[in-house]
């Protein structure tokens, strides 16, 4: 057989299959979840794949464990994930803000469904825009990618571990229970890139400061424990040596920081799909399983001989501002469909202010927008 | 940052303390945030001295810390640490070892953290088997936050949260841990320092989850409020009296064991440890699927 890490080829195959494939090719080494509806195939997935492909899949006590687990592995050495719904979010939220504050390159996938509470396990839902960006305590940020499809579940999934990786920050794949069960074609590639870990450049030793970043980057390089670094892993807010400060200016710099990697980059994060544009009076925004619904609409609306433009937001967070910002003046009206009750609407109000009018068509869960009900909508307002 | 103190004899010799080798100077209150008199400072010493003794590479050493007093542990070690979040250690630990199984692993852990918010990491931890070492200092307290009760304070106590006694009764971290699966279990306190580092070099040469409770006095606290003494002299005569070799406890008649608890080596036996295991699983699939 040939590399375990990368099944290439054409595939029929279930989200959270591909999301599990999507981790094996970015090189997850470890995963630890706890079984919940609807991402409990992606951790029977990576049971079965990991060990393959010589990695290793530890089951968590519940999904505080887990991320315990995800985190001391990857300060360990490795490339970790974990994945649950929005109420196992819920339980991560202190381990998150941990990898947040510790700079803890790891990805974390949210299948959302719908609640609040228990909700309807096996039903979908967007609710959980803002509990992966602002659920832990303090300021921080995160990235967070919303796939649309299969496909999109293998490649974002690769991307997360890259965007991690890259701006040592726990990322999540935003998806919900239609693309956890939802089986499509993917192509696998033959090659995939990979972001490896940034290490420092100096030798090991004493002196060596863990939380020190080089001019000109946003990142403290990142050792693995055991490289003889003396690494002063804490949470604390810190000096660059580690030790725990009270003063402002330690946490002024370290919050703006955590803030800004992501934040101040939020253009070169920008991820999005769109299409007519150009002569649109009316913008449709979208983001994972109703985005398909958005598209369909636009393309009908299109065909009917009305001026509708799409976008679907792939990049959730950091919210690509300038870009909606941008298109949003072109157009007199944008509609955002959404599976709840007007989140990512919300930013996108933030970001066109009386720029445009932005119309909320909203369904709180279990069942998502047709192309008929948005284009229904889009009749109405335009 | 602070200089590491020396101590001069009569003869104007100057000594190294043994354990300032491994101490991490620079945190602010340097050298350390515990009151005086605490026993916490002398499990540090415990530690760095079955380390030093057992001969091990201190870059191959990673110890874990959560919350809490003892939990600030981790931050006087001078080689890798990772101090986490309140009641989670065993958790990072696991992964930590998961990760790179030569380290070994050092959880030291309050009692509040090991039992109460951590309770669920402890038994799993144990259950699992992983091959960490996690160290409980037990002083029936939690210190940090003005000496409230804990799961382990024993009924009647008076704390800062049980102001007209205690109504519920603590746990025995030993038995629990034991029941749990860990393949070694002891306790000693502050006033037997040998069988301290003794046990803390058996925990750390034992290829399985190890536990060692170490009760430990809080003069601040719960000395002082329970009448034990508000100072760590009086409290170490406390345990003296109070704890009793296992050996010996276990020839007491009930009446005799009124107010008495045991210490010493509880369990020492061998189990399949996880980390080993999920590491031999994933050699065999591995090769079983190259063919």
């Amino acid at each position: 057989m040939g590399n375990p890490r990368l099944l290439t080829g054409v595939h029929l195959m279930q989200g959270q299959q591909a999301c599990a494939e999507g981790a094996l090719a970015a090189g997850c080494d470890l995963f630890a979840g706890y079984p919940i509806t609807p991402a409990t195939e992606i951790a029977e997935a990576m049971a079965r794949r990991l060990p393959q492909a010589g990695g290793i899949y530890l089951q968590g006590a519940d999904e505080l464990d887990s991320l315990t687990i995800v985190i001391g592995s990857v300060w360990g050495g490795l490339k970790a994930m974990t994945a649950t719904a929005g109420n196992g979010i819920c339980l991560m939220q202190e381990n998150i803000g941990y990898a947040a504050m510790t700079e803890t390159p790891c990805v974390i996938v949210d299948m959302m469904r719908a609640g609040p509470g228990t909700g309807i396990a096996t039903k979908s839902a967007q609710g959980d825009v803002y509990q992966v960006r602002y659920g832990s305590n303090g300021d921080y940020s995160i990235i967070a990618l919303a796939p649309e499809s299969p496909q999109e579940m293998f490649d974002l999934t690769v991307e997360a571990f890259n965007l991690a990786e890259e701006y040592r920050v726990p990322t999540f794949i935003l998806g919900d229970e239609i693309l956890s069960n939802l089986r499509e074609k993917v192509v696998i590639p033959s090659e995939v890139k990979v972001t490896p870990r940034r290490k420092p450049t100096v030798p090991p030793g004493e002196g060596y400061k863990t939380w020190a970043v080089p001019p000109g980057e946003w990142t403290p390089p990142m050792p693995s424990f055991g490289d003889g670094y003396r690494l002063a892993v804490s949470s604390f807010a810190r000096t660059a040596d580690g030790s725990p400060s009270q003063a402002y200016e330690v946490q002024r710099d370290i919050v703006n920081r955590l803030w800004n990697k992501v934040e101040a980059n939020a253009e070169k994060l920008t991820r999005v799909e769109d299409g007519y544009l150009e002569d649109a009076e009316l913008l449709v925004i979208g983001f994972g399983s109703v985005a398909r619904s958005v598209k369909a609409a636009a393309r009908q609306a299109r065909a009917e001989g009305l001026k509708v433009g799409f976008s679907r937001l792939i990049g959730i967070w950091p919210f690509p501002d300038s870009y909606v910002a941008r298109v949003g003046k072109r157009v007199k009206k944008v509609i955002v469909a959404e599976m709840n009750m007007g989140k990512v609407c919300r930013e996108v109000q933030r970001c066109l202010g009386r720029d445009a009018e932005v119309i909320l068509s909203s369904k709180p869960g279990v069942a998502m927008h047709t192309p008929m009900e948005i284009l229904d909508e889009i009749r109405k307002v335009i | 940052m602070a200089e590491a103190p020396v101590i001069a004899t009569e003869d104007a010799e100057v000594l190294e303390h043994p354990a300032i080798r491994y101490f991490r100077f620079g945190a602010p209150g340097s050298p350390h945030i515990w009151c005086e008199g605490c026993g916490i400072g002398q499990v540090f010493y415990y530690t760095v001295i079955a380390i030093d003794e057992l001969g091990l590479d201190p870059n191959k050493i990673v110890w874990v810390g959560g919350s809490g007093c003892t939990g600030r542990m981790c931050t006087y070690w001078k080689y890798d640490y990772m101090h986490t979040l309140h009641g989670r250690p065993l958790g990072f630990a696991t992964g930590i070892k998961l990760a790179n199984p030569e380290l070994t692993v050092i959880c030291h852990m309050g009692d509040g953290e090991t039992s109460a918010i951590g309770g669920n990491h402890l038994i799993q931890t144990a259950r699992r088997n992983a091959d960490v070492v996690a160290i409980c200092v037990n002083n029936y307290t939690y210190g940090m936050t003005g000496g409230q009760y804990s799961p382990t304070t024993p009924i009647g106590s008076l704390s800062a949260t049980s102001r007209y006694g205690l109504v519920e009764d603590g746990f025995d971290l030993c038995q629990l841990v034991a029941a749990a699966g860990a393949t070694y279990v002891a306790r000693s306190t502050t006033a037997q320092p040998r069988p301290s580092i003794n046990y803390i070099k058996k925990a750390i040469g034992k290829k399985g989850f190890s536990f060692v409770e170490i009760v430990s006095q809080c003069p601040t606290f719960y000395g002082r409020s329970n009448k034990l003494g508000d100072n760590s002299i009086a409290m170490l005569e406390w345990m003296k009296n109070t704890f009793v070799r296992k050996e010996q406890f276990e020839k007491m008649s009930p009446e005799e064991r009124q107010g008495k608890r045991p210490w010493g080596e509880f369990v020492d036996t061998e189990r399949p440890e996880v980390v080993a295991s999920l590491h031999r699983l994933a050699r065999t699939q591995r090769e079983a699927y190259r063919g």
